[in-house]
C-alpha cells in the first residue's frame, strides 16, 4: 500500500465543466488533479453540435487562434414542423463570422481534448482511463453530510485513492458519486431527455451546395413538431464533411407510446423538407446521451463539505427551447466552481461551503435559469409541440396558396377560418399567448 | 472505428397512420456497426430477471436507444451490456427498480470519435 497521492483540488470529468474548473483552480493556485474515465477526453460524450464559446475568453484569452472548429454559425434556423409542410424562420449574420463569432460547430472529441488539453498546459495533471468509484469522508464513510467533510475520491485504478481538499463532480448526467452522496433529492423522470444522433457524411462541396455556404461557414437548424406523439425536438447542424442529425426525446413517452428513437430519426429524415438536404449521407457514428432539462427549482444541492457539483450533474444545462445551451454553462459553472475550491482549500476551516450554491446562482448560468424557468415545461407541452406548430403551417400555407379564380379571402379572414376549423379558442390561444410571454420576456 | 461506412440507404416503405412516406433506416444493430465499443469483461450493467419476468409495461424495449433490451418469447427479456452508449436511459425508465447500473471500468465501454 502507497501513501495516497494529494491535491488541493481533484476534478472528476475532463468535459467542459471538469477541464475549465480544473484549469480555473489552477489560475487560482491550487494543485489539481483531473480524473477521466474515458480513454480520452470527450470520448464518452455526445451533443448536439454547437457550442456558444464566447465563456472561454474567461480561462482561455486567445482560444479564437486554436479552438478546434467544424464551422462558424452565420445562419440560425427554427423550422416549424407539420404533416406535410414546413415554415422556417432563419436569421442570417455577417456579424457571426469567425472574427466575432456567436456559435461554432465542433466535434466532442475534438473540443473536450482540446479544453483538456489547455488545461494540463496549464499545469493541471491529467489522467484518463480512470473510474471515480467513490468519495472518501473523513469519518471513513462514503457518505458526505455537513459533519462529515469529503477528503478524496476512490478510483478504480490500484492503489487508486486520491486525497482532495475539495473534489469537484464534473461527471456529468449520471453522477452516480453526486447521487450516492445524497445531492439529487429532487430526482426525476421527467427533468431528463434523451438525445439521440447521427452523424452523417455528406463532404464538404455538398454540404456547402445543399446549405448555401461558403468556407468555413455554418448553419444550425431547430426542428419543433418534428417527433410525433413524444414530446421533444430535432437539430441538423452542419459541420465541415459531416452533419449532426438528431432527435432529443421525452423519455417517458416513449415507453407511453411504444415508440423506438430511431424510428423518429427516420421520420425526421423522411420529411419532405429535410430528405433532399440528407440525400445520400452515410452513417459516420450513431450516439445517444441523455440531457438535465432541470429547471432551477429542482436543482441538485451544489455542494457538501469539500465536494462541488458542475456541468451537465449540476443541471446546468438550459434547455429553453429558443436557447439550447449545455457546454458554455458547463464552462461557466466549472470556473466557478474551480475558483471556489482554490479558494476553499486555502482556508477549509472557515470555508462557507454553500458560498458555492450561491456564486453559481449569481452567474449567468443561474441567472438565465432563473429568468427562463418556465421555458422548458411549456417547450414540452402539447400545445407548443403539436396545436401550434400545425396551425402555423396551415396558415403559412393556406396565405401563399393562390385561390385563383377565387378572389383572395386576405390574412384576417384567412386566419379566422383556421381557427374556426381548429379546436383551439380565443380564450386557450390568449392564455397560451400569456404563457410564451411570460417564459421568455 | 470497428465497422466500415454503414449506409443509410435503404427501401421505402410507408408506416401506417404517418403523414409522409418514411424511408427506414438500418435496424439499430447495424447503426451501431458505426460505433465503437471498447468491451469490458464485466458487465457494467445488471438486470434482475426475476423483476423483469413479472413487469408488464416493459418501457426499457423502446426507450434503449441501442436496443439491447429484448423481449423473449417466454415473456422475460434478454439484455446485452456490450453495445451499451452508457446513457442512463434504462434506469430512468425502468419503474420495477431492476437495472443495477454502474460506469463500466476506466477505459472501457463506447467510445464516441465524433460525439
Amino acid at each position: 500500500m502507497t501513501t495516497p497521492s494529494s491535491y488541493d483540488v481533484v476534478v472528476v470529468g475532463a468535459g467542459p465543466a471538469g477541464s475549465a474548473a480544473a484549469l480555473a483552480a489552477k489560475r487560482c493556485g491550487a494543485s489539481v488533479l483531473l480524473i477521466e474515465r474515458g480513454p480520452f477526453p470527450g470520448s464518452k460524450n455526445v451533443y448536439g453540435g454547437v457550442v456558444y464559446p464566447r465563456i472561454l475568453g474567461e480561462i482561455i484569452p486567445k482560444w479564437k487562434e486554436s479552438v478546434p472548429v467544424e464551422r462558424w454559425i452565420t445562419r440560425r434556423s427554427t423550422m416549424i414542423m407539420s404533416e406535410n409542410s414546413s415554415l422556417t424562420v432563419a436569421v442570417d449574420s455577417e456579424k457571426w463570422n469567425k472574427e466575432t463569432p456567436n456559435g461554432i460547430t465542433t466535434l466532442r472529441s475534438n473540443f473536450d481534448r482540446w479544453l483538456a488539453q489547455n488545461a494540463v498546459a496549464g499545469g493541471v495533471d491529467l489522467v484518463c482511463s480512470t473510474l471515480a468509484t467513490g468519495l472518501i469522508c473523513q469519518n471513513g464513510s462514503d457518505k458526505p453530510s455537513t459533519a462529515n467533510r469529503v477528503i478524496g475520491v476512490r478510483t478504480d485504478r490500484r492503489d487508486g485513492d486520491v486525497l482532495a481538499k475539495v473534489v469537484i463532480l464534473a461527471d456529468g448526467v449520471n453522477s452516480l458519486l453526486a447521487k450516492s452522496a445524497g445531492m439529487y433529492p429532487n430526482f426525476a423522470i421527467d427533468h431528463l431527455t434523451l438525445g439521440v444522433k447521427e452523424v452523417l457524411y455528406l463532404g464538404r462541396e455538398r454540404i456547402e451546395e445543399r446549405f448555401c455556404l461558403e468556407g468555413d461557414d455554418g448553419c444550425d437548424l431547430e426542428i419543433m413538431g418534428c417527433t410525433d406523439d413524444i414530446a421533444g425536438g430535432g437539430f441538423l447542424y452542419t459541420n465541415q464533411d459531416t452533419v449532426s442529425l438528431g432527435v432529443v426525446l421525452s423519455i417517458g413517452d416513449l415507453a407511453t407510446h411504444h415508440t423506438r428513437p430511431e424510428m423518429l430519426i427516420d421520420r425526421l429524415k423522411s420529411h419532405p423538407s429535410l430528405a433532399g438536404l440528407l440525400k445520400g449521407g452515410t452513417l459516420k457514428e450513431y450516439s445517444a446521451h441523455m440531457i438535465p432539462e432541470v429547471v432551477i427549482g429542482n436543482w441538485p444541492q451544489l455542494s457538501l463539505p469539500g465536494v462541488l457539483v458542475a456541468g451537465d450533474a449540476a443541471g446546468s444545462c438550459l434547455a429553453s427551447g429558443l436557447w439550447l445551451e449545455g457546454v458554455n454553462m458547463a464552462i461557466g459553472s466549472g470556473i466557478a466552481a474551480g475558483r471556489f475550491a482554490a479558494n476553499a482549500a486555502k482556508d477549509l476551516e472557515s470555508t462557507k461551503w454553500s458560498g458555492y450554491d450561491q456564486s453559481i446562482k449569481e452567474s449567468f448560468v443561474g441567472k438565465n435559469h432563473r429568468r427562463f424557468q418556465r421555458a422548458p415545461e411549456l417547450v414540452m407541452s402539447d400545445s407548443l409541440q403539436r396545436i401550434y406548430p400545425k396551425l402555423a403551417n396551415n396558415i403559412a400555407s393556406s396565405i401563399f396558396t393562390v385561390t385563383d379564380p377565387i378572389a383572395k379571402k386576405g390574412v384576417l379572414q384567412t386566419v379566422r377560418s383556421i381557427m374556426a376549423d381548429s379546436d383551439i379558442s380565443a380564450t386557450k390561444l390568449a392564455l397560451d399567448a400569456l404563457k410564451i410571454w411570460r417564459a421568455f420576456r | 472505428m470497428k465497422g466500415s461506412l454503414v449506409d443509410i440507404e435503404n427501401e421505402y416503405f410507408n408506416s401506417q397512420g404517418t403523414p409522409w412516406p418514411i424511408r427506414g433506416g438500418p435496424e439499430v444493430s447495424k447503426r451501431l456497426d458505426a460505433t465503437h465499443f471498447n468491451v469490458d469483461t464485466k458487465a457494467h450493467i445488471v438486470i434482475d430477471t426475476q423483476v423483469c419476468n413479472g413487469c408488464q409495461s416493459r418501457p426499457c424495449l423502446w426507450a434503449c436507444p441501442a436496443e439491447l433490451f429484448i423481449a423473449k418469447a417466454d415473456g422475460g427479456i434478454l439484455f446485452n451490456y456490450e453495445n451499451c452508449f452508457e446513457c442512463g436511459t434504462c434506469y430512468v425508465v425502468c419503474e420495477g427498480g431492476a437495472i443495477n447500473w454502474n460506469y463500466p471500468s476506466g477505459g472501457y465501454g463506447v467510445i464516441f470519435y465524433l460525439g
